[in-house]
């Protein structure tokens, strides 16, 4: 059987682009970089794959608010015949297509209002991910932990994950409780960051941004379309781990498992397994 | 229409303003003021014919985030904010690089579908709520929020802002139809006169160089041939210009190429050339016995082979002056600036790590500041915001670094960028390490249009910061207009669609035209088919503008359609600008005439410089410092200051990730608490073959002796590569110098002959120890103008340089980090501990002197390098941290910290076999050292491999959390880990304001 494609946009400041793309090979799929503006000469393309990811990056270098320039492309930008982007990437998401949104992908998803669609209300802004509440952009290892029974076929058979976050707009907010319980009641909270004890936490740094209800990843009400602030291609092997030196260590002298994969490499799995 | 709109967007006043927040808090710590509040607001003006209806659109639609935040058009947004007393708004100065405006001005264009004329300024509000004068207000302007080099601003209490409805449209506007002008030189004037031209136009020529220039010019063939192209006898502007950028010491290194007579004591002697003989003179040494060499001193970036199919380009650059006058701007050119030399080296690689070593003056200084000075603290926090705008926003990772901090820095940081690519050995068969220009090869430039910016910065940087430094020289980076060029060079390259490629930096076109042109034997080059970013700019300038984010390319003409239809499709700017030819001639056009006619032999020789050198030896006298305090609060002290302290709050605002490719990364242990020696990228998927990256540096030995400081910083280097896991025999160096003044002058230097020795001395400790490991330089970079002088206030940095080393890991699954792993591990020090404590921190920190700074034990360091990596190979170490400054209980307090366990430590064997005393034995910084530790069922193994090298136990790591020093049954010192990581941790995090957690 031919494997499912993926495609991984790149293009104006998206800069996790390889690795997303090798992420996505490592786990099955056939994985194609691609120029936004090569697909948008020719929208319908999106057709022939079964995964579309928006990696991390700087797309616009946040010129005006992360995600805001490269969403309204997707949103205003017509193609040489004039159908719009945005109607046919909607339409690969009705036809069981797969989204990914990483990071800087993940923002341009809640700015076009693909995430969350609370209610079906596609394309309306419903949340934000604002300036992280320090003020600055973080590199730091999390942990998360999985919402259970949410519907996102990404985090299938997740529990606790470890994976690092790179970013200075992570920070989730709702413009209002109803809003907050509309997500948290129809279960597009995915993973939450989370203390040692695996509690989700408003304490910095293990909550990074002070992500409202500790938020570090949503899906659509099909489950189908996924966004995190964390990086899960940044933590496909045992080698990423920020401490990988003292598990080898420990796991030669006491026979503690070591790991061979990282936690990100499950979420592209799941994708994977979807797929095909 | 065409009209100013204002829109004003500001955080809704129930959420919380994270930046307002932090400049509050830098108004009260830094000028001591009390703040209720700071909101900050953001206005974009919009010039155009658009009606209200789709400016209404653009604010909410696009501008306006509906959960976050509230907008208004033509009215003051601050009038619906909780009560201030004073606003402020910050605009950027017509023609300084405004990022936001222009993406703004693209989106626009987006959403109206047609590019309209319409154009989008930017300006920051500040609504500040204190009870203040105006002459506080003003002062936290100059201080705090805006640099009038760059920015210009307003100033409003509230009842005007309120009377008059916030604050007025600031209009805009440019020349147009400007005609360029070009004016000759008269040259044929007294020396006086001569020397003064050269000083009103930033030309940094010496009286002798512009003799020469003008010499040019009574040549009755030159002249002929002038004639023949339209122009006179005298030179042009234009031609003054390039020649000026051509000899700066920035591009020519006059100093480092200059005939030296050397004197110390009795002894006289004549170095010609401190490059060619120590520099490339060792790498030449070094290069009969080393195969991995590929490119070295020939490119913008020096070569070295990874493996079968890869080679790594590496370049570190320095940027000093720009970073003096504008700190955010001057390090953000800084590091996209130094991407685009490996990124244009060959036929260009792809960027995949970024290190950044910076110098600072004394962060804490109080007092009132000289003319064009910033406060260090204010310098600190914009270099640190550049670097990260530049790595972060471009996608490269920063896994290596390192900050000093000393009152010499104050006038100029020294701001030090490096940038290491990846390129496939061959493209399409090509070797990818060669370029050339044919003659009729198309000079296509790509990338960022060209304004005023940056002019001058070539010469400019040749000078101390001066009252006339020009402004100018200071510009912002655009790092995505960059990361949008080099995508598309990536794909041009891989498609052999250009011959060759290189960066437009400092001097501009004069520079990469005039480089290229070598290549080629000639060009013709057409300056009004120059991208401007607005008209009013004469020739010289369009020449010499070091407008950032550009690459010039020699496009064979079959593939110069194709080129641009690249460059097209990934909306990137691209034009071709004339062609390469074979005349002998750099021939530079403007709308149809020439403007510039100069023989490229004539351009490019070289006028001799002879210079004198010499050397007395400081003479210091030996006091040991007495601290009178326990041990446990030197420990403390020592692990707290500023430079030793953690660089975590500057690390994580580094994204040393990105990529996917790095695995050892600048924080280590379970809570990335712990310091790096170095950091490794693993840079090809499914390989476990890497590179390390490490620095050497410590300004602080050339106090005593360059040769010296020159020889610890080398092996510093190659130490901390070694540490993490680099083969010692496949390592490359790089070497960075940044040096006061060195050229005598009696009344502006008139210890210009001993910094000279100094200098000469330096390079020979580099020369002599890189011969002896065998590591070759194989690029680098002189900076020789780090002075500040305003009236009779003179700075001048300490001699320093930085080393960097980039050593091949054959196995990254075997690389070892310095934080200890498991209770119960032996541990080792290898490499002799020596009394040679002059300029160690521990003096330098209680008040000690000596003329004793640690030597390099090149032999026998480099046997211990070797066994070290064998060591590594079979995997016998569980940590490895290699020792400098602080010494040996610096190095203890780290691996502690990055492991969180302790230790005991013994110091009785040490003590005895070395003679020293126990300070001596904990913060001696003898070159050479590492301290271990090992699982003590692998010690037989380990000391088989040891064998006669000096090897002594210095304890145990422990599970008690505590490090406890003794000496046999006796106690020295007891701390608490956590204490110690607490102290370690804070002082940086205390110091720029931010959250530690």
């Amino acid at each position: 059987m031919a494997k499912p494609r993926a495609l991984i946009l790149t293009g104006y400041g998206i800069n996790c682009d390889y690795e997303t793309t090798h992420a996505c090979d490592t786990v099955g799929f056939k994985a194609y970089r691609l120029h936004l503006n090569d697909v948008l000469v020719k929208p319908e393309g999106l057709f022939d794959y079964r995964l579309v990811v928006f990696p991390g990056g700087f797309s616009y270098g946040d010129d005006l608010g992360s995600g805001v320039a490269y969403s309204s492309k997707i949103r205003f930008s017509r193609s040489e015949n004039g159908g719009r982007l945005y109607e046919t990437f909607m339409e690969y998401v009705e036809r069981d297509g797969l989204v990914l949104g990483i990071c800087n992908g993940f923002q341009i998803l809640v700015r076009l209002g693909i995430l969350p669609a609370i209610e079906n209300s596609y394309g309306e802004q419903q949340v934000t991910l604002a300036p992280n509440r320090e003020g600055y952009f973080i590199n730091r290892w999390v942990e998360l932990v999985t919402q259970q029974d949410n519907p996102s076929i990404f985090t299938r058979g997740l529990g606790r994950i470890r994976l690092p976050v790179r970013h200075g707009e992570g920070r989730l907010l709702v413009p209002d409780e109803e809003l907050l319980q509309g997500l948290e009641q129809n279960r597009h909270v995915c993973i939450r960051y989370c203390d040692r004890e695996g509690k989700p936490t408003q304490s910095f740094p293990q909550n990074p941004n002070g992500s409202q209800n500790a938020i570090a990843g949503i899906c659509d009400p099909t489950g189908r379309v996924f966004g995190l602030m964390p990086h899960p291609e940044a933590a496909m092997t045992l080698y990423h781990f920020p401490d990988w030196t003292g598990m080898r260590e420990r796991a030669n002298r006491c026979g503690e498992e070591l790991p061979t994969k990282g936690d990100g490499h499950a979420i592209f799995r799941n994708a994977f397994e979807y797929a095909s | 229409m065409v009209r100013y709109s204002r829109i004003e967007i500001s955080i809704k006043p129930d959420r919380e303003d994270p930046s307002g927040h932090h400049t509050a808090w830098e108004i009260e710590s830094t000028l001591g003021y009390r703040v209720q509040g700071v909101r900050t607001v953001t206005v974009y003006t919009v010039y155009s014919d658009l009606s209200d209806e789709q400016i209404g659109t653009f604010a909410s639609e696009v501008l306006c985030d509906p959960v976050l935040s509230m907008y208004s058009v033509d009215s003051p947004v601050g009038l619906k904010l909780p009560p201030f007393s004073w606003a402020a708004e910050v605009s950027f100065k017509l023609g300084v690089t405004d990022n936001v405006g222009h993406t703004a001005t693209e989106v626009l264009s987006m959403m109206t579908g047609e590019e309209n004329g319409s154009r989008v300024y930017k300006s920051t509000q500040y609504l500040i709520d204190a009870a203040l004068e105006r002459e506080q207000v003003e002062r936290i302007g100059e201080e705090i929020l805006y640099n009038s080099l760059i920015e210009e601003i307003d100033i409003l209490g509230f009842d005007e802002y309120r009377a008059h409805g916030g604050f007025p449209v600031r209009e805009r506007h440019y020349i147009e139809d400007y005609s360029p002008q070009t004016e000759e030189i008269d040259l044929r004037v007294p020396d006086e006169t001569l020397k003064s031209i050269s000083d009103e136009r930033t030309l940094a020529l010496t009286l002798d160089e512009m003799k020469y220039f003008r010499s040019y010019y009574e040549r009755d063939d030159v002249i002929e041939a002038r004639i023949r192209v339209g122009l006179g006898a005298l030179p042009t502007d234009v031609e003054l210009e390039a020649f000026a950028q051509t000899q700066s010491e920035h591009c020519k290194h006059k100093i480092f190429n200059a005939t030296i007579a050397y004197r110390e004591g009795g002894k006289r002697e004549t170095v010609r050339s401190l490059f060619k003989t120590y520099i490339r003179g060792a790498t030449e040494k070094i290069a009969e016995r080393k195969n991995f060499l590929v490119s070295v001193f020939e490119d913008n970036a020096g070569v070295i082979e990874f493996n079968d199919r890869y080679n790594l380009a590496f370049k570190v650059e320095t940027h000093n002056s720009p970073s003096a006058l504008d700190p955010y701007g001057g390090s953000i050119t800084g590091i996209v600036g130094c991407d685009r030399d490996p990124a244009g080296t060959g036929l260009g690689s792809r960027l995949i790590a970024h290190t950044d070593v910076l110098c600072f003056g004394d962060p804490t200084m109080e007092g009132e500041l000289p003319p064009r000075m910033m406060h260090p603290k204010r310098v600190m926090e914009g270099v640190v915001k550049g670097i990260e705008d530049g790595g972060n926003k471009c996608g490269i990772p920063t896994i290596n670094g390192a900050v000093i901090f000393n009152d010499s820095y104050r006038g100029k940081p020294l701001v030090f960028c490096g940038s290491v690519g990846i390129m496939p050995r061959s493209i399409r068969g090509a070797p990818s390490h060669v370029k050339e220009a044919r003659p009729g090869d198309i000079i296509v430039m790509t990338g960022g249009r060209i304004g005023k910016d940056g002019i001058h910065g070539a010469t400019f940087s040749s000078e101390e910061i001066s009252e006339s430094s020009p402004v100018q020289a200071v510009q912002i980076g655009d790092p995505i207009t960059q990361k949008k060029m080099l995508d598309m060079i990536v794909e041009a390259r891989d498609r052999l669609l250009y011959r060759a490629i290189t960066d437009n930096g400092a001097g501009g076109l004069s520079s990469s035209v005039g480089e290229m042109a070598q290549l080629a034997g000639g060009a013709y080059l057409e300056l009004e088919k120059a991208p401007l970013k607005y008209p009013g700019l004469d020739p010289w300038e369009i020449l010499l503008s070091e407008a950032q984010e550009r690459m010039t390319l020699a496009v064979p003409p079959d593939n110069l359609d194709d080129f641009l239809e690249l460059a097209r499709r990934r909306d990137v700017l691209a034009l071709p600008m004339g062609k390469f030819t074979d005349t002998g001639y750099f021939h530079v056009t403007c709308e149809g005439r020439t403007v510039c006619y100069l023989e490229l032999s004539f351009l490019h020789s070289s006028i001799p410089m002879t210079l004198d050198a010499r050397w007395d030896p400081p003479k210091l006298a030996e006091n040991a410092p007495s601290t009178g305090k326990p041990l446990e609060h030197v420990f403390m002290e020592m692990i707290s200051d500023l430079n030793t302290c953690s660089r975590e709050p500057i690390i994580r605002r580094y994204d040393h990730e990105v990529g996917g490719n790095a695995v050892l990364k600048p924080l280590i242990g379970a809570d990335e608490a712990g310091p790096s020696d170095g950091g490794v990228i693993a840079p090809v998927a499914g390989s476990y073959r890497g590179f390390a990256l490490a620095a050497g540096i410590n300004p602080f030995y050339s106090e005593i002796d360059t040769y010296h400081m020159a020889a610890n910083v080398v092996d510093e280097a190659i130490r901390n590569a070694v540490s993490v896991g680099a083969d010692p025999d496949r390592i490359a160096l790089l070497d960075n110098f940044c040096w006061p003044d060195p050229v005598y002058d009696h009344a502006k230097t008139p210890d210009g002959r001993h910094k000279l020795a100094q200098l000469v001395r330096a390079v020979r400790g580099c020369h002599d120890t890189a011969v002896a490991y065998g590591t070759p330089f194989i690029s680098g970079k002189d900076s020789m103008k780090n002075d500040y002088k305003i009236g009779e206030h003179k700075v001048s940095v300490l001699p320093t340089i930085l080393v960097s080393a980039i050593g091949i890991v054959p196995d990254i699954r075997m690389c070892v980090t310095s934080d200890f792993k498991c209770p119960g591990d032996s541990l080792y020090l290898l490499g002799l501990t020596r009394r040679e404590l002059g300029q160690s921190l521990f003096y330098r920190m209680y008040g000690g002197t000596s003329g004793s700074v640690p030597k390099v034990h090149r032999d026998a360091n480099l046997k211990l390098y070797r066994v070290y990596h064998e060591l590594v190979r079979q995997g016998l170490l569980a940590s490895g941290h290699d020792l400098s400054e602080g010494g040996l209980a610096v190095a203890l307090m780290e691996s502690c910290i990055g492991g969180g366990l302790g230790a005991a430590a013994d110091l009785s064997t040490l003590l005895g076999e070395s003679g020293l005393s126990v300070e001596e034995a904990l913060f001696s910084e003898s070159a050479g050292r590492f301290v271990v530790s090992l699982d003590p069922k692998n010690e037989k193994r380990f000391f088989s491999i040891v064998g006669e090298l000096p090897v002594v136990k210095v304890g145990t790591v422990t599970g008690d959390s505590t490090l406890e020093v003794r000496e046999g049954e006796k106690s020295l010192a007891s701390l608490a880990v956590e204490e110690i990581t607490r102290c370690f941790r804070e002082s940086l995090y205390r110091l720029l304001g931010m959250e530690k957690g």
